[in-house]
């Protein structure tokens, strides 16, 4: 499954790809892309294990950049 | 620039102000030493306490490589050894630098944002004999909606009622309004700059062209850019690096007796200063951020930053050629006639004795002779339609033949042979032969303005790959002055006729198919940049191509390799400048030349100008192409 996340309060583009990279390494993540630009969080992911990932990739998140806020749709 | 700032970062700019007027009046005060180190803690803990507090809770988590962690050594390690005027002044400058970033970053996507502002807000549905405001995904298919001069057309549909000049700009690039009236076909996005119009709806607002190009515009920054996997990768290992050097620097050069620690400590703290690859991290997806964006304001959707570098480096262009390098139309484009009389007197008999027939051949006859004279066909009398031959028809009493030559000469008419590309009519009036009528698809005006362009941006082979007939592609080819082309292929051998291409020996650069996706999805993704032209209709065509030109002008080609070009050309300056400061800046440093002051100033200086750089690519244009061919109205 495939979903896109906007991400407030993104803001460095470093933090970006440290989370992305992060995000990258949970098990059952397909491919992930965290762009900077766009604010968003691209996330393909194991269909089963879906919202664990997402609950997993938000924490991770937040370990980057607290003041980071992943908007759950 | 103020205004356009969020809340966080005019609260940081407060905050730098503050800092740096406490720093310049502390700096001027007669203290000295420690006394004087503790005041300017003050305007130091003012402007970066956030980053200090960012850095403690990095190493916690266990980050130590942290840009934050490395600027706090940097700054706190200043102001330990006694120089604490460098301390404050880098923690000062990184955070302009940071607040620059990010009115830069915020501004860019603004702009962006803009340029892709064509997401319709509302509908005027017509239900129940009433006009009610909706939002358009809460139409539906068959409904009709009411477009008021100056609105936005909220969705796909066929105009009902009234006439009006739509400004279709921001679907397409093309700056002459349209005019539309009933029966014709508008999109959503297109903006009503006249007259009212009755819009039926005909597709949702989720498969609406506005939609598509919105979403594949907004998912074109996920395929990254080579150039961009090299930052990422390059970001990886160039912090620890810098850290690296920072630690031989600091210790290696006492420990061989070359001076004391204090010295060389305090010079390892500029490699510190300069460790975060910032300028590189953002300035990079942000010129192709930009590319993109200018180029969707061009009408070109390129759907990733990937395909920008192998659109630069185009070499081999092939093209398909109905409905790319021609019209798609049919139209008399010649005939046998040099006098206008005579001309009148052909067109008019073929016309008249075509006028019933619902061939494409009698349009285009119609459409000539109404052309050239202004007048419509006679009604012709006694119509008998041969098959695979033509018509034969009494037209204001006299017996007109017009078809192909095997229908006159079976008739006892003599007719010459021709060699010209199209089709043929041959007319006859009474048993005497009066010419010949070509009709032919037509060539568009920019192709050949488009090939040449092209070949002048260094594209080596340009070729067309048709299954039309090999009269037809060689004259056509050499209309638009291609180098090449392949007639009479099936669809399956345009694939094969690419490969030969593909797999060319001296192939260096990239390979690149422009179709308008009409049956040659296969090669549109076999290419290594797959272009459909007029993708505005074809769905299919936008999914297979990787780069869409929403308007049907060949001229828009050389714009896009163009516009991608330049973007590369803007992000390899960002890359080497970046790079290159950086490291004079470690030579000076070890040298004992540069000091903190200037290494700070350096390295947020490097990242303003590469990120006031990437900005340079929202305005890219096409360059000199705007030609008259380019503002022809498209149909």
């Amino acid at each position: 499954m495939k979903k896109v996340f906007r991400l407030e309060d993104l803001d460095c583009a470093n933090c970006a790809a440290k989370m992305e990279r992060a995000v990258a390494g949970i098990k059952g993540v397909n491919s992930v892309t965290v762009s900077f630009l766009t604010q968003k969080m691209t996330l393909d992911a194991d269909d089963e294990r879906f919202d664990d990932i997402v609950k997993e990739a938000v924490k991770l998140i937040h370990k980057v950049e607290p003041d980071c806020t992943v908007i759950l749709k | 620039m103020m205004k356009n700032m969020t809340m966080r970062q005019k609260r940081t700019l407060l905050r730098i102000g503050i800092a740096a007027v406490l720093f310049a009046v502390i700096f001027f005060l007669p203290f000295e030493g420690i006394r004087k180190t503790l005041l300017l803690l003050i305007p130091f803990l003012v402007v970066g306490w956030d980053v200090l507090y960012d850095a403690v809770r990095g190493v916690l988590h266990g980050e130590l490589l942290d840009e934050k962690f490395l600027m706090t050594i940097a700054s706190v390690g200043a102001i330990a050894i006694g120089e604490a005027e460098e301390g404050v002044f880098v923690m000062l400058f990184y955070q302009i630098g940071e607040l620059f970033q990010s009115v830069a970053v915020t501004r860019s996507r603004r702009s962006v944002a803009a340029l892709m502002d064509i997401r319709p807000d509302i509908a005027h549905v017509e239900r129940e004999n009433e006009t009610l405001d909706f939002d358009p995904s809460e139409v539906s298919v068959g409904e009709t909606v009411v477009v008021r001069p100056g609105e936005r057309i909220p969705l796909d549909g066929e105009v009902i009622s009234g006439e009006a000049l739509v400004d279709t700009s921001s679907l397409t690039g093309e700056s002459v309004p349209r005019t539309v009236c009933a029966g014709d076909s508008v999109k959503g996005g297109f903006v009503d700059t006249s007259g009212l119009l009755r819009v039926r709806v005909t597709a949702p607002f989720e498969e609406s062209t506005v939609s598509k190009i919105l979403d594949l515009v907004e998912n074109a920054v996920e395929k990254k850019a080579k150039a961009e996997h090299f930052i990422t990768r390059f970001a990886r290992i160039y912090t620890p690096a810098v850290v690296a050097a920072a630690v031989v620097c600091a210790f290696l050069p006492p420990l061989l007796g070359l001076g004391s620690f204090s010295l060389w400590i305090r010079r390892a703290l500029i490699f510190l200063v300069i460790s975060c690859p910032c300028a590189l991290v953002i300035s990079v997806p942000l010129g192709f951020f930009g590319g993109i964006g200018g180029a969707s304001a061009n009408g070109i959707l390129i759907k990733g930053a990937n395909f920008m570098e192998v659109l630069a480096n185009a070499e081999t262009v092939l093209f398909d050629k109905t409905g790319t390098l021609t019209k798609g139309t049919f139209r008399v484009t010649k005939t046998s006639c040099t006098s206008e009389i005579d001309k009148i007197r052909l067109l008019r008999a073929a016309a008249s004795a075509e006028a019933q027939s619902l061939h494409p051949i009698a349009k285009s006859l119609t459409e000539a002779l109404n052309e050239l004279t202004g007048e419509s066909p006679v009604k012709p009398n006694a119509v008998k339609e041969i098959s695979g031959k033509g018509i034969s028809a009494d037209v204001n009493g006299k017996a007109v033949l017009c078809g192909n030559r095997k229908l006159l000469s079976e008739n006892g008419i003599s007719v010459p042979e021709v060699g010209e590309a199209g089709t043929l009519v041959y007319v006859a009036e009474d048993g005497y032969y009066l010419g010949w009528v070509l009709i032919s698809d037509e060539i568009r005006e920019d192709a050949a303005n488009a090939v040449n362009t092209l070949r002048s941006l260094g594209v080596k082979k340009t070729v067309m790959l048709t299954g039309d007939n090999e009269k037809t592609a060689k004259s056509v080819a050499e209309a638009v002055g291609l180098d090449a082309y392949r007639a009479s292929l099936l669809p399956e051998e345009k694939v094969t006729a690419m490969e030969e291409y593909l797999n060319g020996p001296e192939r260096k650069g990239s390979l690149l198919y422009v179709g308008d996706g009409i049956n040659d999805a296969p090669v549109l993704m076999r290419a290594d940049v797959g272009i459909a032209m007029g993708g505005l209709g074809s769905d299919a065509a936008i999914e297979a191509a990787d780069v869409v030109i929403m308007t049907d002008q060949p001229g828009k080609l050389p714009a896009a390799v163009s516009i991608c070009r330049r973007t590369l050309r803007i992000v390899r300056e960002n890359i080497v400048f970046a790079l290159a400061v950086k490291i004079l800046i470690m030579i000076l440093g070890v040298l004992g030349i540069a000091g903190m002051w200037l290494a700070a100033f350096a390295d947020v200086g490097v990242a303003v100008i590469a990120i006031l750089n990437s900005m340079r690519t929202l305005a890219l244009r096409g360059g000199r192409l705007r030609s008259a061919a380019d503002v022809n109205v498209p149909r």
